[in-house]
């Protein structure tokens, strides 16, 4: 079990759910992805559609500012 | 099953695509199936070379294929100055750090989204599988595009 860090707080849609996904797709099950995220649209929509498409949501932790850590398990 | 959606890409205007592309990658990254029938001006956008270049199969088509050009010279539908807009807009992209167009079309191959030629357009401007890109996935026509499409969304851009 690995994890692996993303960080998008300075995409814009699509690319913040696009590299969230392709980030996903490489990892083994049971492995962790940390994405780093802005608030707004990704906070809003990044762990929503994650968890629609199956992954667990670990958690959505508030960082520094704007930025939020979301915890994405496959 | 799984959500789906299907785009026409009729034009090949660049900010037409940038659209296309936005949405289908967007989708897809969603979990969505995603299918783009690419016609007319929009095969544009699957052509290997993406400069102008003189394809097509005849003098007249090959002449439509170098006015058309590929991805890298789509003019923009308002605006176009003769070319300059396309470069300005990428600029701006990257500035901003907003996706290219390039960098979209990128995604949407990594992403798996189905990529189909209109066999008609084809037929009309000279083109042949061997023109496009290798992530086309297969040359149909509206009977078939309809098949593929049933029971999702369909844009026509």
């Amino acid at each position: 079990m690995a994890t692996y860090n993303l960080d998008i707080t300075k995409d814009h849609c699509p690319m913040t759910f696009v590299k969230t996904k392709i980030e996903l797709a490489k990892l083994k099950e049971g492995d962790v992805l940390e994405v780093l995220l802005s608030e707004g649209e990704p906070l809003e929509n990044v762990p929503r559609t994650t968890k629609e498409q199956g992954y667990n949501v670990l958690g959505v932790e508030p960082l520094e500012g704007s930025v939020y850590k979301v915890t994405i398990q496959k | 099953m799984a959500n789906k959606l299907s785009l026409v890409a009729f034009s090949g205007d660049f900010d037409k695509l940038t659209a296309v592309f936005t949405m289908a990658t967007g989708a897809a990254a969603v979990g969505y199936e995603v299918n783009i029938f690419f016609t007319f001006w929009g095969l544009d956008a699957l052509k290997k070379k993406q400069g102008r270049s003189f394809v097509g199969g005849t003098a007249l088509t090959k002449m439509f294929g170098f006015f058309m050009g590929g991805l890298k010279v789509a003019p923009v539908s308002r605006l176009n100055f003769w070319g300059l807009s396309g470069k300005i807009f990428r600029s701006l992209e990257r500035k901003n750090n907003v996706a290219t167009l390039e960098e979209l079309v990128d995604a949407a191959k990594v992403l798996g989204i189905n990529f189909y030629a209109c066999e008609m357009a084809m037929h009309i401007l000279g083109l042949s599988r061997e023109d496009f890109i290798p992530e086309v996935k297969d040359v149909i026509g509206v009977a078939t595009f309809l098949q593929i499409s049933e029971g999702g969304q369909t844009l026509f851009i």
